[in-house]
């Protein structure tokens, strides 16, 4: 269940606004998670575990601080869903 | 199946690495009932990881260092049991001063002896009321006979970790519960990777393990800790099982 670029990004700004209460407007592919959206490292693992069920997908541990922008992590499920 | 008809609570399911969450797979798939606890900010993972598992179990909020979460903690279980037949203690925590042996302050001290060592005495207390018939209390430690490479206070905390346990079993024989630990080899946890310099245990074990060690499984200590919560260790208590390839047997 592939999804577009678009429907991934709209779909991760939901979990980030109810994790973090940010704005969904505001969760913008080149936004930084820490240094643009204020999120801290337990408000990351939060959004990490709930991407993965909400997109099918698992991020390893070692690859979400490699996910720095918000465009990474819509980038990282999209090839991961193939 | 070995946990046939029991009623397990199981603490320190954070994420699916988690030594606990091991735990609580096995054991439903060994036919246990269980119950998990998480706290704070890490309730939301911990129930979304909590459907990972083969059955959903209920997320109970339980901070060992809160004493009105323990002084309720019987009667919000009572909920979902009237009775545990084990408790599973996997739950470690110190802040990141107390990694510095010589500069770590009393106050970061104090916090992983809190959480980590006088904790498993507060949720044993907690947990009595439910445990009427007898049972098991099983706890996870790192090897606390040695001074380690970073793990400092937390290494001193691990020590009256297994020292808590010599005395909660003395303590608690007497009602039919046992009180033992599993010592685990460095598994990479969430836990395990906010020690800094983790990757210095990592080597030793691959230098000395005469059975060899896997860092990313975490199955062996869970199936001790299933072993230590069945029927089949009925007179042990007070003990401490190495599930480490081997590590604590040999010299350098
Ligand atoms: N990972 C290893 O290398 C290793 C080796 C030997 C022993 N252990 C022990 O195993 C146990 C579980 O750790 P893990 O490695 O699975 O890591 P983990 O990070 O998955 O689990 C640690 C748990 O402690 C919980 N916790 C922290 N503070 C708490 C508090 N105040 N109240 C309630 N819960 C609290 C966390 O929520 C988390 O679930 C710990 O006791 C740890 O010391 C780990």
């Amino acid at each position: 269940m592939a999804q577009t670029e678009q429907e991934i990004l709209e779909g991760l700004a939901n979990i980030v606004n109810e994790e973090t209460g940010v704005d969904v407007a505001d969760v913008q592919l080149d936004k930084s998670f820490t240094d643009d959206l204020d999120i801290d490292s337990l408000s990351m693992m939060t959004i990490v575990v709930n991407a993965e069920e909400a997109f099918g997908v698992r991020i390893p541990d070692d690859e979400v601080k490699n996910l720095s922008t918000v465009g990474d992590a819509v980038t990282f499920i999209k090839n991961a869903q193939g | 199946m070995l946990l046939e008809g029991k009623t397990l609570l199981i603490t320190g399911v954070l994420m699916d690495s988690s030594i606990a969450f091991h735990v609580a797979k096995l054991a439903q798939e060994q036919g246990a009932k269980v119950v998990l606890t998480s706290f704070g900010r890490t309730m939301k993972i911990t129930q979304t990881i909590a459907k990972r598992l083969p059955e959903t179990p209920p997320v109970i909020e339980l901070d060992v260092s809160n004493q009105e979460h323990l002084d309720s903690l019987a009667q919000r279980l009572g909920e979902h049991t009237d009775r545990l037949d084990g408790v599973v203690h996997s739950i470690g925590f110190a802040p990141q001063g107390a990694f510095n042996f010589l500069e770590g302050t009393w106050e970061d001290v104090a916090t992983a002896l809190q959480i980590s060592a006088y904790s498993l005495k507060s949720l044993g207390v907690a947990c009595l009321p439910l445990m009427t018939g007898g049972g098991s209390i099983v706890g996870l430690t790192f090897d606390a006979k040695f001074a380690w490479p970073v793990y400092d206070w937390m290494g001193v905390a691990k020590a009256a970790f297994e020292s808590t346990n010599r005395y909660l079993a003395r303590d608690l024989g007497p009602k039919g519960i046992r009180c033992n630990l599993v010592a685990a080899g460095p598994i990479r946890t969430t836990a395990a990777k906010s020690i800094p310099g983790f990757e210095r245990f990592e080597q030793i074990w691959d230098e000395r393990a005469p059975l060899g060690w896997n860092v990313n499984d975490p199955v062996p200590a869970a199936q001790a800790c299933a072993a230590l919560l069945s029927d089949w260790f009925p007179a042990t208590t007070g003990e401490i099982i190495h599930v480490d390839g081997g590590v604590h047997a040999m010299g350098q």
